[in-house]
């Protein structure tokens, strides 16, 4: 037994001795702050995704591959506000990393940056999955992008100063091009202002209190619990008072329900990216909100996606 | 009339003694003096009317501006109640509730695994109606060094047993980490999960012939995770050796000492997998077997366990929402040498023995729809014991009777009301004892767990 675990160390320490490359190593919770990361960072970091946009990202496995990368990162740049919850305790706890444990310099939360919504007056399980500080799907809301980006570009900074030139540069660029992006995004989305929608899942405040969406209903009773035939039943009833114009869903979550809604309601549906590679064309953070918009323009004209 | 109002009559006379006194030596005053008098009356009253009035006036304002500011409080009352205060320090408090049914077509008086010892705390679950352990767990960060998690199990008759307490560290450098206290085993692979993790009601047979159902014991781990885009990890653990299949007497010392390496990853973007090789190394001591009151033997000796483990993980797309599966095994040798002590109080009736014993469990999990799980398990063991003396119908006897291998299928479905809740049935054939008993079982089980969210582990 002695004998295994001392070539099982050896070998580990041969293993240890491949050289570090010299970039930034940052592991990044969700597709969004990866892109984020890879525009601000250049060829400056080396960014790992720990997600997709096809996942749903509040039920992740800390599988081994995640400890491995948390295991060698150097920044860790994550929503935060409880998102991650499920997974990230366990990561930290497995992954021996104080460089990006939470609390520690290399531990980025991106909802720290925002200003959050649907933030509960109580908490109770029995209103389903609520997370304590609010809603925190921020990232469909391009102005919070924005926000993430002058905050993540101060932390890129911090933790490699000696690229902060590079970093402050690319930061500059992306603002400037940025502001543009959004107000084309805002001219093309008038139509949708004062449009109501149902949604699938509650994943698109900041995405509606930007465009001057209303959500009339959604099809998960209680945040995170699945849809349920009876509730699917309130839902269209609600539809026959107050019409909606689609059912808005994200790429990972569970097409039937929408189905069920949209035949039986007679109205399209909108199935969004909601994070960078939940579409073809979204890999870019432009990408994601030209797809957003085209699809919900889409849908108002009732052509379903 | 009482004696005591007379006193106070007598009291008041007195008191008006004096004044009588003066008005007896003065002359009567004259209508101008008495005039003045009224006057001066008067205006004293007059005066202390304003003085009153004032007064009744700031009264009423005071108490009109206290309104106001009771109106105006509430908004910083609720400002100041979300600021952080003491209570946000408060550590993670979970509790899960754990119970059901159970069913059994043969009584389970004697509840033996044919050619194995087994340890304590191994019995099924009562038939019935009965709660299980009611676990209590409290973690948090101690500073920026530390972590600590801690889990009391409260047995339904009464009783805390403190099932984890330790201490894991946070900032050591070069991916080390120690952990300390009381622990589940990083050994196999389910062993590490809570019961209430389990993809079944019970333990597999080979936790349950070889861990007494799980190895949870005192002692420091050590871990080491290699910086590597495949997951390497190994560690070692150093035990009081007070859990079966290590115990009994004089636990100076280390008396049980564990070894583990971990490889895993990712099979595309749909699957993950993790192996385990793991050893444990175990010193008994006159440790009893079976019944803790009335040990049947007690067993003097080493034992060596060596675990295989695999898993396999799979959803499209590594989204597990909708749908997804587990496969999982573990194979289990373990080799024991030492003595049997038939009757520890009586006449020393010692009997030699060498087993050499294996088994593995194989199951499959699938979630087909959200919510519904439908899993499958097989069982089984083999055992080959050289006992001297077994003594017909004796403990010793049903160690000696490695003739026959020990399975059990099991078939179980469980539905979450939500990730805080599960509720399943299992129906399983049992032919783990001795003489080919066959016992066919149905259990209910719910599982809740109250408090924070609970943290997935791979």
């Amino acid at each position: 037994m002695k004998k295994l675990i001392a070539t099982l160390l050896l070998g580990a320490a041969a293993l240890t001795s491949v050289p570090a490359s010299a970039a930034l190593r940052v592991f990044a919770c969700e597709p969004e702050w990866g892109a984020l990361a890879k525009t601000l960072g250049g060829d400056d970091v080396g960014v790992y995704v720990a997600t997709s946009a096809l996942q749903d990202v509040h039920q992740i496995q800390p599988k081994p591959s995640l400890i491995a990368q948390w295991r060698q990162a150097d920044l860790a740049v994550c929503t935060g506000a409880e998102l991650e919850i499920g997974w990230l305790p366990a990561l930290a706890e497995k992954g021996n990393n104080p460089k990006v444990a939470p609390g520690a310099p290399g531990y980025f939360e991106a909802s720290r940056s925002v200003q959050m919504l649907e933030v509960p007056t109580r908490l109770d399980r029995s209103d389903g999955d609520v997370h304590p500080q609010g809603n925190p799907h921020i990232q469909t809301d391009p102005r919070n992008i924005a926000k993430v980006a002058r905050a993540l570009t101060d932390k890129l900074v911090e933790v490699d100063a000696a690229h902060a030139d590079g970093y402050r540069a690319r930061y500059d660029a992306f603002a400037k091009s940025w502001a543009t992006a959004v107000q084309g995004w805002e001219t093309r989305a008038a139509p949708l202002r004062g449009v109501a929608v149902v949604s699938a899942h509650k994943s698109w405040a900041y995405l509606y209190a930007w465009l001057g969406i209303r959500e009339v209903a959604a099809l998960e009773s209680k945040p995170g619990i699945p849809p349920s035939g009876a509730h699917l039943q309130e839902v269209l009833d609600t539809l026959k008072t107050q019409p909606a114009k689609m059912v808005v869903y994200a790429a990972y979550q569970d097409r039937r329900p929408v189905e069920w809604m949209t035949g039986r309601a007679g109205i399209a549906s909108a199935q969004l990216p909601f994070s960078p590679g939940g579409a073809d064309g979204t890999d870019e953070l432009t990408g994601l909100f030209d797809v957003t918009i085209t699809r919900l323009l889409d849908a108002l004209a009732g052509k379903s996606s | 009339m009482s004696t005591f109002r007379y006193a106070r009559f007598g009291a008041a006379l007195l008191a008006s003694a004096p004044l009588a006194a003066h008005a007896a030596a003065e002359p009567p005053p004259t209508p101008a003096e008495l005039q003045q008098l009224r006057d001066e009356l008067r205006a004293l009253k007059s005066d202390y009317e304003a003085r009153l009035h004032a007064l009744e006036e700031r009264l009423e304002h005071a108490e009109s501006s206290r309104q106001a500011v009771a109106e105006a409080a509430p908004a910083p009352a609720v400002a100041t109640a979300s600021a952080p205060s003491g209570a946000a320090f408060n550590p993670k408090i979970s509790l899960i509730l754990d119970g059901g049914y159970a069913d059994y077509s043969r009584s389970h008086r004697e509840p033996d695994v044919a050619g194995f010892l087994l340890g304590d705390e191994t019995d099924p679950r009562p038939s019935g109606l009965s709660l299980g352990e009611t676990e209590l767990a409290v973690e948090a960060n101690v500073d920026q060094s530390f972590h600590a998690w801690t889990t009391l199990s409260v047995a339904p008759e009464g009783g805390i047993g403190v099932e984890e307490a330790y201490i894991n560290t946070l900032d050591l450098p070069d991916g080390f980490s120690v952990k300390f206290g009381r622990f589940f085993s990083d050994i196999g692979y389910q062993n590490h999960q809570h019961a209430h993790a389990w993809e079944f009601v019970d333990a597999p047979l080979v936790y349950r012939a070889m861990l007494g159902t799980q190895l949870g014991d005192d002692g420091v781990q050590l871990r080491w995770l290699a910086p590597t885009d495949t997951f390497f990890e190994v560690g070692t653990e150093l035990l009081r050796g007070a859990s079966f299949p290590a115990g009994g007497d004089g636990r100076n010392g280390i008396k049980a000492i564990t070894g583990f390496a971990h490889l895993g990853g990712d099979a595309g973007l749909d699957g993950s997998w993790r192996l385990g090789l793991s050893h444990l190394r175990a010193d008994a001591n006159r440790r009893p077997t079976g019944d803790e009151d009335e040990p049947a033997l007690t067993f003097d000796g080493k034992s060596d366990l060596t675990i295989l483990d695999g898993v396999y993980k799979w959803a499209p797309n590594g989204n597990a929402t909708v749908r997804n599966a587990v496969l999982q095994g573990e194979y289990f040798f373990r080799h024991e040498h030492g003595e049997l002590v038939a009757d520890p109080d009586g006449s020393a009736d010692l009997s030699r023995y060498r087993g050499d014993q294996q088994g593995f469990y194989v199951q499959g999990v699938y979630q087909f729809m959200p919510r519904w799980r439908v899993g499958l398990r097989y069982d089984r063991l083999f055992a080959d014991n050289d006992v001297a003396n077994a003594v017909p119908d004796s403990a010793l006897d049903r160690l000696a009777d490695d003739g026959h291998d020990p399975q059990r299928w099991s078939l179980m479905t469980d539905f979450s009301n939500s990730e805080f809740s599960r509720f399943r049935l299992q129906l399983s054939r049992d032919v783990s004892r001795p003489n080919h008993i066959e016992d066919d079982q149905v259990f209910l089980q719910y599982i809740l767990s109250l408090g924070p969210h609970p943290a997935h582990q791979f």
